[in-house]
């Protein structure tokens, strides 16, 4: 009895992350209610901000676009064994990347541009991922540390950048000159119009939703279906036995790494081609340590990084609508998500062993 | 019929009342959010003035990411808020880009100059007041050296460094200024403790009086410099009180009388460029109970007498932002 007995898969999957989330979403309730607003009527706008309309929707589909690039970037680093907190320089080193292709060269159309400037992204955020992962692999520097550096040496690199190199004469904001008219990436109302789907215009969310879905599909592939993604799993479940196998540690430290900050780097396209058109100083906003909740959430698979960038986008998009037409503090928001985060990631024993006790209670009389 | 007509017609001025009860105006402060005892606060002084003498509500929105500028003000634009008013440079470029599309509202944006012609641009002439309380400092200090602490490292805040720099050597030309910024992200607007630290090492090195351009980052500033019992200067809002006789006096940018202003003058708001400066009083030094026994006659008589001949363009404060290079350091 004193064993713990696993999880059949779909409640693992499901149940035990939604029963997490009510519970972080009740303690969420009574807080605003302390606060002296009313929870309910805060959740459906939440609901209705972020849910309730294309443009709602545009938005939170923006901001989870940006979560699963950050969110899968984490989960192929876990995978290795690796914890990469590096995903915020390495998606401002990305977004360098994509502010150089399309500020240096002029282009004839979007589409190249935007191939160029994903390519770009990905190697300037394995290029930025690089040097930890060799300092881990050839020197034993730990990687959280050293990729936590990385990111304050990406955010002084890009200031400087910005506020002495790339900045237009004359201009305060440290942020890059406009790209030219014709690299904005098409919205995704562009995109659904021919489809016959009406979807609003205004929103930022843009056809790197799909390179994100795509690459959803190749990690799963890269992880499940090939001889490098076996050697990673291995590698993260046992180093020493993976050693034993033949695997050599240093090169699948440094392929997990690389391929993680390329990941984390294509999430700029999102935003900086697909919404500021132009570099800002903090165009990562945070969604590098988001990823990392997000990988949490969604177990490290594809389709759970994609369902809880979702999430986080809902919580992004519906947050901005509480801070708009009500009088909740923006502080207050940042707890809401903070308990989400809480619950579904550092808590999840929580619930989690209940769960695994009350399913041995039901299932004891079958099972062994 | 008729009777369907008049309830849709009523409907209709029920629509509209509504409407119009919709045209109130806005704030967005920016990402160093609303309460950081300097520069956003002020900004909701004046909204806050102007709610208590009018009897009229406004709405209000603080930024959490760059992705809301934009939404924030095409969502409030598209309610009916009218002016909208908004803090900080970094809305500029977005402003720009969003003004176009909604001819009939008014915008006005402080620290920044947006040519649009639906859009007032404030801005504010920071080197004349840093100038001000950069003579304060000098003649206050006992050790000829003198700090100065910048929030983030821009443009903006080295014009105020540049024109501190200036008053202090107007007053004793061999002093010793050391400048500190915070940090090169927007993170350093909100950072006390690093302001802290700053405040203690430019006292390690001689400084007595420490002037800190730093939003929220100046209350760490100015609870070292108290505590370390050395003298140190506000900035945007009156600070003064925050330490009674630890604080020489407050560099006021009166961001309160822009939004104001703009707030006053409802959708009715002159647009252009409207400088806030010293003969306008946007900008000056701050005098009350709280550090009166900090600020000698002759000190305030030098003081008075530099802003006389700065309004009649006598004595020259070199403008940072005029060509990115200051003269004195």
């Amino acid at each position: 009895m004193s064993a713990r007995r696993p999880l059949p898969p779909l409640l693992d999957a499901l149940v035990v992350p939604l029963a997490s989330l009510v519970i972080a979403f009740a303690i969420s309730g009574l807080v605003i209610l302390a606060i002296g607003e009313d929870p309910v009527a805060a959740m459906k706008l939440m609901v209705e901000g972020a849910l309730g309309s294309t443009y709602g929707w545009g938005y939170t589909l923006y901001y989870a676009t940006n979560f699963m690039f950050t969110g899968l970037a984490v989960a192929v680093a876990f995978h290795a064994g690796l914890f990469n907190i590096g995903g915020e320089g390495q998606a401002t080193l990305g977004g360098l990347g994509v502010a150089l292709v399309c500020l240096m060269l002029p282009w004839p159309h979007w589409s190249v541009a935007f191939l160029a400037a994903t390519v770009s992204a990905a190697a300037f955020g394995a290029a930025w991922a690089a040097l930890p992962a060799w300092l881990q692999a050839r020197r034993g520097s730990h990687i959280v540390i050293t990729t936590i550096m990385f990111n304050f040496i990406a955010a002084s690199l890009l200031n400087y950048l910005l506020s002495n190199v790339l900045r237009p004469a004359g201009s305060m904001d440290p942020a890059s000159a406009r790209f030219a008219e014709g690299l904005q990436l098409p919205r995704l109302g562009a995109v659904l119009e021919p489809l016959g789907i009406a979807f609003s215009d205004r929103t930022p969310a843009n056809v790197t939703l799909f390179v994100a879905i795509l690459a959803g599909v190749a990690v799963w592939a890269l992880i499940w279906r090939t001889r490098i993604g076996y050697q990673i799993r291995a590698f993260g479940k046992s180093e020493r036995a993976a050693v034993y196998a033949g695997i050599s540690p240093v090169r699948v430290t440094i392929i997990a790494m690389l391929i993680s900050g390329a990941l984390a780097g294509m999430m700029a396209v999102n935003t900086v081609m697909g919404e500021a058109q132009r570099l800002l100083l903090n165009s990562v906003e945070g969604a590098g340590f988001i990823g990392i909740a997000v990988a949490l959430m969604g177990r490290s698979h594809p389709a759970g990084v994609a369902l809880a960038a979702l999430l986080f986008g809902f919580l992004y998009q519906g947050g901005a609508e509480l801070a708009l037409w009500t009088k909740i503090p923006r502080e207050l928001i940042t707890v809401i998500q903070a308990l989400v985060i809480l619950f579904t990631g550092a808590l999840d024993n929580m619930v989690r062993m209940p769960a695994e006790w009350l399913w041995a209670r039901i299932s004891g009389g079958r099972g062994r | 019929m008729t009777f369907m007509h008049k309830l849709a017609s009523t409907a209709a001025a029920l629509a509209l009342t509504a409407g119009a009860a919709l045209a109130e105006p806005a704030l967005i402060f920016d990402l160093g959010g609303k309460f950081d005892k300097s520069f956003n606060e002020a900004a909701y002084e004046g909204a806050k003035r102007w709610a208590g003498e009018t009897g009229g509500s406004y709405k209000e929105i603080e930024m959490q990411s760059e992705a809301q500028r934009e939404q924030a003000l095409r969502r409030l634009a598209e309610s009916g808020a009218n002016p909208v008013v908004m803090t900080g440079f970094a809305f500029g470029d977005v402003l720009n880009q969003v003004a176009p599309d909604f001819p009939g509202t008014k915008f006005a944006i402080i620290d920044m100059v947006v040519d649009q012609p639906n859009v007032r641009s404030v801005v504010f002439t920071e080197h004349e007041g840093s100038y001000l309380v950069g003579m304060m400092a000098a003649k206050a200090s006992k050790t000829g050296t003198v700090g100065f602490i910048g929030g983030m490292d821009i443009p903006l805040i080295r014009r105020f460094g540049c024109g501190y720099a200036q008053g202090v050597k107007a007053v004793n030309p061999n002093a010793v200024i050391i400048q500190n910024m915070t940090g090169t992200t927007p993170a350093a607007w909100n950072d006390p403790v690093k302001g802290a630290e700053l405040a203690r090492s430019q006292k390690a090195q001689g400084a007595d009086v420490i002037y800190a351009a730093a939003g929220g980052t100046g209350i760490g500033v100015l609870q070292a410099a108290a505590d370390e019992g050395i003298l140190s200067v506000g900035v945007d809002s009156n600070q003064n009180y925050m330490h009674p006789g630890k604080v020489l006096t407050s560099m006021l940018k009166r961001v309160d009388n822009a939004v104001y202003e703009a707030f006053k003058m409802g959708t009715d708001l002159q647009t252009g460029v409207q400088v806030m400066n010293l003969a306008s009083g946007g900008v000056g030094y701050a005098m009350d109970d709280n550090n009166a026994s900090l600020v000698s006659a002759d000190m305030q008589a030098a003081v008075d007498a530099a802003a006389a001949e700065i309004i009649a363009g006598t004595r020259a404060v070199h403008d940072y932002m005029s060509d990115n290079s200051c003269p004195v350091n």
